[in-house]
């Protein structure tokens, strides 16, 4: 490996990275979609081809890949997922078959096949989880009375993850029925016993990785934590149920103090990393492939914006929430971004489709950077059509 | 008054009350602990029309000034209200290295992890004492934690 050319090469992307990162900030929109399009431009084909730091950026989209799945599990407490999977399933079964459909409709209206379908399926139906908290926390509603609708449905997402890629795995190793059945099936009864040893031993499993009497400091924290999830995700890929999984589970089964430091002491290098995955499948993309798919991935964006409002809109009025908090609910829910990456980069890798890669990259650029500005725009177009209809009333009243 | 409380998942907990007033108030707390005020819209009863970011110290003032002092009267029933959780009352004893010291030099909450909540001297209860505050040999402190927490907080003011 020359030593020189990658650090140039590394040191180059990531600084622009950093630049469009600040871009994306002015502008005030989430800096995914500038990330992919980094991607592009770094990519075969596009303004500046990398060459010699390709094999690092590989492996580090995998890390990537593993500390986003990580501080997804560690977002959320095992109990809650048991709260959230008990009080809410209807909902979660509403959000995933009715976000689902758009994907699968959309490769088979493109002539994709069935493997396709359930891939694009995933794609549309997972919300991004981390520009919604950014945009709640932002728009200061996290404090709203709809903002539990909408998490609790980020949470049913993130347990259906935990189901579908182990699946998804098996079904792109083209593994035989029985096979992807014995994968399916080790990845089930490992999600229950970590969520049952979360819920009985969260203290025990959590001193695994963190002492707080022994290391005050959370260098120990981090390499502990990350060698375990990395000790696992391997595991997990050589059993083939996918190192996501392996990952999502370590960041389960840890929980309490333990998880909210722990998730302070990963970020920095969750983003950096996460970065890094958005370059890679931005390279792995052909920017002249972009403009073909373009009218399709916008198509489909619509649908997903259509069916995610809904979703948002009809569990916020089972909650009982008034008219204003139900759309507010839904426009929230908008956003796809880094699960919907991971799910299309799993296919890219295996090669499902030769444009399925840029279809995914350009719904997910649409939908990272629609999603925040729906839920900023929600709240003036929803007054400004009761207020055109409550007029109708009083005219029609008054005539 | 009925105080509603929604978990928040992956971010922490909500309490929010009607108030008499007919406004809406609650507290977003964080699970890093950084607490929120939030008051709702009087329009869009969902919304929060002012959500107020305040750090720890700032929600301890703020707790203080609407009346902290209840703190004291609800310590006696803490024992029966979370298993795990005691309150303890230590008492500086001349000679302690912290006789003379304020509060503040202790890091006690850093070091031990319990919480100091109140002080006795003289028979008189200061709830929520600040840093600054000197102890003097005789007071009486009550700390918050568990049961190996309070004891650490013991040995700190026994030895240092």
């Amino acid at each position: 490996m020359d030593i020189a050319a990658t650090f140039l090469e590394l040191g180059a992307v990531l600084f622009t990275l950093g630049l469009l990162g600040h871009c994306a900030t002015i502008v005030g929109i989430s800096p995914i979609p500038f990330y992919l399009l980094g991607g592009l431009a770094f990519g075969h084909g596009g303004l500046f081809p990398l060459g010699a730091s390709e094999e690092f950026i590989e492996v580090g989209a995998e890390i990537g890949v593993v500390l986003l799945l990580l501080t997804l599990g560690l977002e959320y407490t095992a109990q809650e997922l048991i709260d959230g999977l008990r009080r809410q399933a209807p909902t979660g079964a509403l959000d995933l078959t009715l976000n689902a459909l758009p994907g699968v409709a959309a490769a088979f209206l493109l002539g994709w096949g069935p493997l396709a379908a359930v891939v694009l399926g995933g794609v549309t139906a997972i919300s991004s989880s981390g520009i919604i908290a950014k945009v709640l926390t932002d728009l200061g509603r996290v404090g709203n009375r709809e903002t539990p609708v909408v998490l609790s449905v980020l949470v049913l997402e993130d347990l259906a993850m935990a189901v579908y890629l182990p699946i998804l795995t098996a079904l792109l190793a083209h593994q035989t029925l029985a096979q992807g059945s014995v994968t399916l099936l080790v990845a089930l009864a490992a999600l229950v016993c970590v969520l049952v040893l979360a819920l009985r031993y969260g203290r025990q499993v959590s001193r695994l990785v963190h002492n707080p009497n022994a290391d005050p400091n959370s260098e120990i924290l981090l390499l502990r934590l990350m060698g375990l999830a990395l000790l696992v995700a391997g595991a997990a890929q050589q059993v083939r149920v996918s190192a996501a999984v392996g990952a999502f589970l370590v960041g389960i089964a840890v929980s309490g103090p333990v998880a909210e430091g722990a998730r302070e002491v990963l970020t920095p290098l969750r983003d950096l990393f996460a970065a890094v995955f958005f370059v890679f499948f931005g390279l792995q993309t052909e920017p002249s492939e972009i403009p073909p798919v373009f009218l399709p991935a916008l198509l489909l964006a619509l649908a997903g914006v259509a069916t995610k409002v809904f979703t948002g809109w009809w569990a916020a009025r089972k909650a009982g929430i008034g008219t204003m908090g139900r759309y507010r609910a839904g426009a929230a829910l908008v956003a796809r971004g880094e699960f919907s990456i991971v799910i299309a980069g799993l296919a890219v890798v295996a090669d499902v489709e030769p444009k399925l890669g840029a279809f995914a990259a350009c719904y997910v650029l649409i939908m990272a950077i629609v999603g925040p500005l729906a839920a900023r725009v929600v709240e003036p177009i929803v007054r400004k059509i009761t207020r055109r209809s409550r007029r109708k009333t009083v005219t029609s009243l008054s005539a | 008054m009925d105080v509603e409380e929604t978990t928040l998942p992956g971010i922490g907990l909500r309490h929010d009350f009607r108030t008499r007033s007919g406004r809406r108030v609650g507290v977003v707390s964080h699970h890093g602990g950084r607490r929120e005020l939030v008051i709702y819209d009087t329009d869009d009863m969902d919304t929060c029309s002012e959500s107020i970011p305040l750090t720890a110290e700032e929600s301890d003032a703020l707790a203080e000034l609407l009346g902290a002092p209840h703190i004291v009267e609800r310590l006696n029933n803490l024992g029966k209200a979370f298993a795990g959780i005691v309150g303890e009352q230590i008492k500086i004893t001349p000679g302690s290295p912290y006789d003379g010291q304020p509060l503040g030099e202790t890091h006690a909450r850093t070091r031990t992890g319990a919480s100091i909540v109140a002080v006795v001297r003289d028979q008189q209860v200061i709830a929520s004492p600040r840093p600054d505050f000197g102890f003097v040999a005789g007071d009486v402190v009550v700390v918050v934690g568990t049961p190996e927490n309070t004891a650490a907080v013991a040995e700190l003011f026994r030895v240092g």
